[in-house]
Parts: C-alpha cells; sequence; structure tokens
C-alpha cells in the first residue's frame, strides 16, 4: 500500500508554507515511506530528544531549521541537553563543546520548545491523556507514553522529533496503531515472591531482563499487583535501553491490559516465566565490576528524580552526610527542583542537584585517577550506558544500597530482593 | 529473491531507503545495535560491552543488522559519524528501524557529498556474512562475493 500525502502535507513539501516545513516534510514523507506508512496522522504535542548534542550534526540540522524559519505548531517539551544551566560550573568538558551544546538549545527554543529539559516530561504538569496521538522522544518517555499514559507514539529519534513538531504530523506506523500495540510477549513474575514484586529494584532488573528477550515484540507482564509511576518509570527506562521496547502492558496496571486477552488481542504470546536465577543474573549483568574498588560516585535520577522519589532520599539518608570521597548526584528537572521541598537540606548534607542533563550524557563526573574506581546507581539505565559513556566500572544497587554506600564511602550492596525472606 | 553469482556468490533484491552506492567489507552485528552509548564517535568502534561485536570496528565497513536498538539519540550520533567520515560505508537492515532510516536521511539533507545509502533486505537477509566484499547498488540490490579478499 503506497504512502497518501494529504493535501496539507504536499503545500509543506512543496515549500509554498516555507523552507523549513519543506525540510520537515521531506524527513518525514521519507521516513513514512520507508517504513511502509499509508498516511501520516495529526499529533497534539511533541518532546524533543535532538537537544543532546552529539556532536555537529546535531547543531547542523536544528540551526538550519530554525533559520529556514522553522516554528512548532504543537506545544513541545524539550528533552536533556548536554549542560546543567542553572549549575554551569557542573560542566568539564571543553568550551568549544559547551559553546555548540549552548546553541543547539537555543536553536529549539527559538523555534518555539519550552526549556523544559528534561527526559520525564511526563512528570510535567500537561500530559497527553489516553488515545492522544503525540511525537515523543526519548526511549524511556516513549514507553511511559504509551504504557501507563496510554498515549500513542513511535520511538521518535533527533530530526524527525523536531519534524514532527514543526509540522503537526507524523507516519502513521508502529504503536500508533492498534495491531502494533498487542503484547507478543508474556514474562509471567508470579514465580517471585510477593515482597520482592514490590521494591523498585525488582522494576529496574525485570525491565533490562524483558528489553533484552522482548526483541521485536511489545510485552505483557502477569504477576504483578500493582506498579507506581515511578516504578513503571524504572522498568520502561530498562527495557528501553537494553532493548527496542517502547510499551509494556501489566495486565491489571496500564491502561490498555485490563486482561491478559486485551493486552494481546486475543493471540497467545510466548511465555517466559521469569525466575529468582534470571534476575540474579541480571542483576550481575548490570554491574561492570564487583565493586571491590573505590567509590567515586553514586548517580540516583536516571530518568530525573521524582518529587516523591527524592523524598525517599531525603528519608533513607536520614539526616547522614555524604562521605568526603563521594559525590552524591541526583539528576532531576528543574521543574521538580523548584517544587520539591528540603533540597538545601539535602544539599548541605553533600547532595550534588544536576538539571537539564544528566551525568550519563555528558562531562560531569571527574575521570578518575584510579580507572578502576567505581560509581554506583540504582538505575538499570544509567549502567546499561555508562561504561561505554564513560569509561567507568559501574555497580548497580538498590536506592538503599546507593545511599548506604555513599555514607560510609565504599560499595555496599545486598542481594537482590527476591532471595530474601 | 536470492541469487547466486560470481560463482557461490549472492545477490538479493533490497530496497532503497537513502539511495547511492557503496562498496566495502562487511560487519554483521548479530544483536540490533544502539548508536548511542554503542559507537564510539571518534573511530566507529563498538563500545557497547554487552554487544557481540563489541571492540569491533564499524568505519568504512558494509554494516549488515536486523534492525537498531534502545536510545532515540541513535539517529544524531549515526549522522555525526557520516559528517564526521567515522560511519560506516552503508547499512543493510531486515526491517526499517525508524531511528536509522532517520539518521541517514538526515545525513544525507545536510552533507550530501558523504553518501551513506541504506537498503532493507526483507528477503535472503540470513544469506549475509562478515568479512566478504560487498556491494550496495543504487537499485538497493547488495552483493556480496565468496570469499574475502
Amino acid at each position: 500500500m503506497a504512502l497518501t500525502l494529504s493535501p496539507g502535507d504536499r503545500a509543506m513539501l512543496s515549500g509554498e508554507l516555507g523552507e523549513a516545513d519543506a525540510m520537515a516534510m521531506r524527513l518525514l514523507a521519507g521516513l513514512a515511506e520507508a517504513s511502509g506508512a499509508r498516511r501520516l496522522i495529526d499529533i497534539s504535542s511533541a518532546h524533543i530528544d535532538g537537544t543532546l548534542y552529539l556532536g555537529r550534526a546535531s547543531l547542523d540540522y536544528a540551526a538550519r531549521l530554525r533559520d529556514l524559519g522553522g516554528r512548532v505548531r504543537v506545544p513541545t517539551t524539550l528533552n536533556v541537553s548536554s549542560l546543567d544551566l542553572l549549575h554551569p560550573e557542573l560542566f568539564r568538558g571543553d568550551d568549544r563543546t559547551r559553546r555548540a551544546a549552548r546553541a543547539t538549545m537555543q536553536a529549539y527554543v527559538d523555534m518555539g520548545g519550552r526549556p523544559t529539559w528534561t527526559c520525564a516530561p511526563y512528570q510535567l504538569p500537561d500530559r497527553p491523556g489516553f488515545g492522544d496521538r503525540v511525537a515523543w522522544g526519548e526511549s524511556n518517555a516513549v514507553v511511559f507514553a504509551n504504557s501507563v499514559l496510554g498515549a500513542r507514539t513511535i520511538r521518535f529519534g533527533d530530526f524527525v522529533d523536531i519534524a514532527a513538531a514543526l509540522t503537526g504530523r507524523a507516519p502513521e506506523i508502529g504503536l500508533y496503531l492498534d495491531e502494533n500495540r498487542r503484547a507478543g510477549v508474556r514474562f509471567d513474575v508470579s514465580g517471585i515472591p510477593e515482597h520482592a514484586r514490590k521494591t523498585d529494584e525488582f522494576f529496574g532488573v525485570l525491565g533490562f531482563l524483558v528489553g533484552r528477550e522482548a526483541g521485536m515484540d511489545v510485552p505483557v507482564i502477569t504477576g504483578i499487583e500493582s506498579a507506581a509511576e515511578d516504578q513503571m518509570k524504572v522498568m520502561g527506562a530498562a527495557a528501553a535501553s537494553s532493548g527496542s521496547v517502547g510499551m509494556i502492558h501489566v495486565v491489571g496496571v496500564t491502561p490498555e491490559a485490563d486482561t491478559l486477552a486485551e493486552a494481546a488481542g486475543g493471540f497467545e504470546p510466548r511465555l517466559v516465566k521469569v525466575t529468582a536465577d534470571d534476575l540474579d543474573a541480571a542483576y550481575r549483568a548490570l554491574c561492570s565490576t564487583a565493586g571491590r574498588t573505590t567509590l567515586r560516585t553514586v548517580n540516583l535520577g536516571t530518568p530525573h528524580y521524582s518529587a516523591r522519589q527524592i523524598a525517599r532520599l531525603d528519608r533513607l539518608l536520614d539526616g547522614r552526610q555524604i562521605h568526603e570521597d563521594v559525590t552524591l548526584y541526583v539528576n532531576t528537572g528543574r521543574d521538580v527542583l523548584r517544587s520539591a521541598p528540603r533540597i538545601p537540606d539535602l544539599e548541605a548534607l553533600g547532595v550534588v542537584f544536576v538539571v537539564d542533563t544528566c551525568t550519563y550524557v555528558t562531562r560531569i563526573i571527574e575521570p578518575p585517577a584510579d580507572r578502576k574506581a567505581a560509581a554506583m546507581t540504582d538505575s538499570a539505565k544509567w549502567a546499561y550506558y555508562a561504561p561505554g559513556n564513560l569509561g567507568l566500572e559501574v555497580v548497580f544497587g538498590s536506592t538503599a544500597d546507593c545511599v548506604e554506600s555513599a555514607v560510609a564511602g565504599r560499595v555496599i550492596r545486598e542481594i537482590g530482593p527476591w532471595r530474601k525472606r | 529473491m536470492a541469487q547466486k553469482v560470481n560463482g557461490t556468490g549472492i545477490r538479493l533484491e533490497g530496497r532503497p531507503v537513502s539511495a547511492g552506492g557503496a562498496e566495502g567489507v562487511s560487519l554483521v552485528l548479530d544483536d540490533p545495535l544502539s548508536w548511542w552509548g554503542g559507537i564510539d564517535l571518534s573511530d566507529g568502534t563498538v563500545i557497547d560491552r554487552n554487544h557481540p561485536q563489541f571492540g569491533a570496528g564499524t568505519t568504512g565497513r558494509i554494516l549488515i543488522l536486523p534492525y537498531g536498538r534502545g536510545s532515540s539519540n541513535g539517529s544524531a550520533v549515526l549522522a555525526e559519524v557520516i559528517r564526521s567520515g567515522t560511519g560506516p560505508a552503508g547499512l543493510v537492515l531486515q526491517a526499517a528501524d525508524p531511528i536509522l532510516v532517520v539518521g541517514v536521511m538526515a545525513a544525507a539533507e545536510l552533507y550530501p557529498d558523504r553518501p551513506c545509502p541504506l537498503v532493507i533486505v526483507e528477503e535472503g537477509y540470513d544469506l549475509l556474512s562478515t568479512g566478504r566484499p560487498t556491494r550496495i547498488h543504487p537499485d538497493g540490490a547488495v552483493e556480496q562475493d565468496a570469499y574475502g579478499r
């Protein structure tokens, strides 16, 4: 079935509505054609992933669209960048990168993007509703929008995200379509002890495992009674790092999965029974070192911590000072930082808040003199990417493990909760 | 349909997504790869420690992989390696992964003098192997010699 463009799409493509729209529409129509889409559809909001500076191409594309007169047609939020504009001293990269990163951010603001600079746009007030078609980039936000909000988006990457925001259009492919939202693989976790199924680290490790095993199938999870939004966020981020997952159904929890039959659209998904051994193996795979090394940093908030997660950190820290040899970073959105209570108290204990960016995508962490020094994290996503991005050894643990380690100045890690009685 | 060429080489029909011809030695990635966090921008090496081809060089190769994975920043990383000259010579995918498709299309828009063709090969994809002289033709056909040179 060939692609049919609407008269409006064709007008944009022809350059009648300006050169920026034409350039954006060329990319959208090309992607639509390559992906076998039959048409483009309207989208009601966009979240732009291209704000992170990854090299000259990041800036070149945004600046070209801006210089051609590009202006967003739908409400548009902006993802993390490479810089923390509220704490600029945290950036350790060179000035050339700093300038190029700043220029990239500015190009998106000039086109009408809201300077939200967060990878968790679902923690902002105006989030999409059930059934809304949106164009979201940032893989963890994509999973959250599809799974938790019941909004619909494909995994938008850099460039095509802004193309959709400028035109208000997107190719009707992938998770926009009912048939592609059906679960093809079922992960049954009913064999895992109930108390473990309530912990955040279970969700992170499970997400990592789901991402690795799901392939191109939409996963559905059975055997979970409830999941907080923060737990869905942790699981989705992990699954979108280790795999191509864009949506996760949880039977009885997510809005398109009241029953297994509803999630799977009447088909029988292939079954993966998750065991404690599987979780142990995934837990181990998330650590690049056993942790018998110097601890230098602890990194929380990938994706950006919510106000609830900051409050939990506050409870776990319980007034204790971070060890002098360790820096504990909390990555969060500037909107969350503004509204969360007790930020100055936490800072006084040694917590370093990072906004607008994240410690695994840019140069904030000081390269360790001791190359084997470990970084610790409660994020499966951070653990997955940091060794490659930063050349650091990583230990994944629960938030409580991370806090105890940060206070003690050495790695303290308990066994997985599924092994506890 | 797969066809034998050069005695025992193969020729597969493909769908050109980003046009152009390319030639290079093939590298099959056994698992999907996330360009962002998976490829070193400075030299094109696979840096994802969980990937079976960890440590392999991708610059100038005809890269063959089922589809992309992970971060949606992959498009910009792919465009950037194409711009900087550390990118692959061309890409052969089994499915039209939007992240990679967009990466090559954006690069073609910005840097038309540095083509990196991308073709989709649905039938016969599994016949492609590593270390063979491989050609991508502008019509989307992929030809692979039987033996390395």
